[in-house]
């Protein structure tokens, strides 16, 4: 793999994310050249500025550029921006749980994980049903009133909430979501 | 001393009589000498061969990374309704109620964004499947074959050391004579033969000024060349789509006034035939701007204006929103479609990237311009139609025509931000999915429990 390594010279923790997030080198390069051109003052890093640009159309889009960055962090270095993208790649079939390999970013479970923190915005482990309402209300906007939104959050808690404790926890996410296709619906086709 | 003004001015002749005999009286009865067709071919030929010996080269280097033409996500799914539909597993219960599933929807499609938007995809170069023997346009050139390199080197010396000088001589020849040409016919009265000389001046400049830059240029369907008192509209791609397009035919030019070399060009130009040219200040008052072409083309005798309503150079792969403005003058719009072969210079102006002078400069160390021009037939139009419309319908045929993408972003986009409308689109449709049917069903318990009473 001599040549591969030569060609991610450019690309910050190259090798390393080779192995970690599974990408091919060829697509590794095509997504340091995106980072790059999100960059546009060419820090080496993305401020949540630069993410908000391409996703002013989604009503979540603050949501899903929050994700990129840690807790306290203003910035978004090239690996983390890769880290993040990892969750999107199609699930691999033959991973298995053996408690010896570290579970890969594109898991179900971690899909799972990744979709419950654009709810759980206070990392709490739970959805609350102030949270709730703020993402429904992101959602739809202006488009219906409060009663509708609150009547629509009722509706959600009650289906969801097995345990009554008027909040989502994730095992209980996870159970609402469990005949969903994750791994065909979070997955972007990257072009290998 | 006195040898080099005597070599300079033989030179000079002899650079007049090439021009003169070779290029001028050609150019103004519109005639070819076939040189330029004997030069694309042989081209053709060394590609060709140049593309063997890279798909050669690459199957015996196959650990090499090929570089990645196409995008780098493959977007697949239907609208909203189809996808929240799937996300919920075909439930009908689950109809006209918040999922949490729903979320994923637009999980999915940020994170496509972030990866690659449709948008900027469209405002860089194309890339090429092949190589051409520019280096711009292949970003990993890497050692293939000392052959290859050879007429790589060779190649450059042809492009910067004997087309580029002479390309811009004739360019300047070419302007120059456009400027003093449109002058001196300025000076007669008015008259078809002022008319006539005036064409004949524009026509002749601007065909020597395509043929400093090599290009060919093939018209196709030229019954629907457009007439006197219409407007022309076609894709915008680069500002030589100008020189492209009056090269066979003249037109009225729209824009804005500059100051200096541009501006007396401008100035020249406008005595020998009406252009319109905009102050910058009336270019904001679009009232003004529509009531002056209004007039233009309400009298019939006038040339046929030109107009490109993207607005803003787009990299040829693609047709964006055609801005309304220019469909509501009135009058027949005359649709063209210009398509450039990319195999021989990259012809779109990335105005972020270069300004126009080293654009130009990329131009003339082109191997050619190789052009090809639909003109379509006439539209109008049509009752119950507004402008919007009715540029989205001339937009689909250019784009048909000349096999583009027909997107509807506007092409302002790359400039500015988006507008909150879009996201504002986005929540009407999802607010639909969930409000519209869950009206319905909160009526319907009512009413269940009614009965349960």
């Amino acid at each position: 793999m001599g040549s591969s390594r030569s060609s991610l010279r450019g690309v910050p923790d190259g090798q390393q994310l080779l192995q970690e997030t599974g990408f091919s080198a060829a697509l590794l390069l095509r997504l340091h050249q995106r980072f790059q051109f999100l960059d546009k003052d060419s820090r080496g890093h993305l401020r949540s500025e630069d993410l908000e640009a391409e996703l002013s159309e989604n009503p979540i889009g603050d949501r899903i550029v929050g994700a990129f960055f840690q807790p306290g962090q203003e910035t978004v270095d090239f690996p983390s921006f890769v880290r993040v993208l990892a969750h999107f790649r199609p699930t691999e079939k033959n991973w298995t749980r053996d408690g010896v390999q570290p579970e890969p970013a594109n898991s179900r479970n971690r899909k799972l994980k990744f979709a419950f923190q654009l709810y759980d915005q206070d990392r709490d482990g739970k959805i609350s049903r102030t949270e709730l309402l703020q993402v429904l209300r992101e959602m739809l906007g202006l488009q219906v009133t409060e009663e509708q939104l609150q009547s629509i959050a009722e509706r959600a808690i009650q289906e969801a909430d097995l345990d009554r404790d008027d909040a989502i926890c994730f095992d209980e996410f996870r159970k609402s979501l469990e005949k969903v296709d994750i791994d065909h619906k979070m997955s972007v086709r990257f072009l290998e | 001393m006195e040898n080099l003004w005597y070599v300079a001015g033989t030179i000079f002749q002899l650079w007049m009589f090439v021009v003169v005999f070779f290029i001028m009286l050609p150019a103004m009865f519109g005639l070819s000498l076939g040189v330029t067709e004997v030069y694309i071919q042989v081209l053709v030929k060394i590609l060709e061969w140049a593309t063997l010996r890279i798909q050669r080269g690459q199957q015996e280097q196959p650990s090499a990374p090929i570089p990645l033409h196409t995008g780098i996500i493959e977007r697949v799914g239907g609208s909203m309704e189809e996808e929240m539909w799937q996300l919920r597993c075909s439930r009908p219960e689950a109809a006209g109620a918040f999922c949490l599933s729903d979320g994923v929807y637009f999980c999915k499609k940020g994170l496509e964004s972030i990866v690659e938007d449709q948008v900027t995809q469209r405002f860089s170069s194309e890339e090429l499947a092949s190589w051409n023997l520019l280096t711009r346009t292949n970003q990993n050139f890497y050692y293939i074959s000392l052959r290859l390199t050879i007429i790589w080197g060779l190649g450059v010396f042809v492009r910067y050391c004997v087309l580029l000088p002479f390309r811009i001589a004739l360019a300047s020849t070419g302007i120059s004579w456009l400027v003093i040409g449109t002058c001196v016919v300025g000076f007669l009265p008015e008259s078809s033969a002022k008319n006539w000389l005036s064409e004949l001046v524009h026509l002749t400049c601007y065909r020597i000024c395509a043929r400093g830059l090599s290009a060919t240029i093939h018209y196709h369907n030229k019954e629907n060349r457009p007439q006197k008192g219409g407007i022309c509209v076609a894709n915008h791609t680069t500002p030589i789509d100008v020189v492209i397009l009056a090269n066979d035919g003249c037109y009225a030019m729209v824009g804005q006034t500059h100051g200096g070399l541009l501006g007396i060009l401008q100035k020249s130009m406008v005595r020998s035939c009406p252009h319109v040219w905009f102050e910058r200040s009336e270019m904001k008052d679009r009232n003004t701007v529509t009531r002056r072409l209004r007039h233009h083309v309400a009298a019939k005798t006038k040339l046929p204006i030109l107009i490109f309503p993207e607005g803003t150079c787009v990299n040829n792969t693609s047709v964006m929103m055609f801005k309304k403005g220019s469909f509501e003058i009135g009058g027949t719009i005359y649709p063209v479609a210009i398509k450039y072969d990319r195999r021989f210079g990259d012809a779109f102006w990335n105005s972020s990237k270069y300004n126009m002078v080293s654009y130009l400069l990329r131009m003339m160390t082109s191997w050619a311009i190789v052009v090809n021009v639909w003109y379509l037939p006439p539209m109008t139009i049509q009752d119950g139609e507004d402008a919007a419309q009715f540029a989205n319908r001339v937009k689909s045929v250019i784009a048909h025509q000349g096999g583009l993408l027909d997107l509807a972003w506007d092409g302002g986009l790359k400039r500015c931000k988006v507008k909150d409308s879009l996201k504002e689109e986005q929540q009407k449709m999802y607010s639909n999915i969930i409000v519209g049917q869950n009206h319905i069903r909160t009526t319907k318990t009512c009413s269940e429990t009614r009965e349960d009473q």
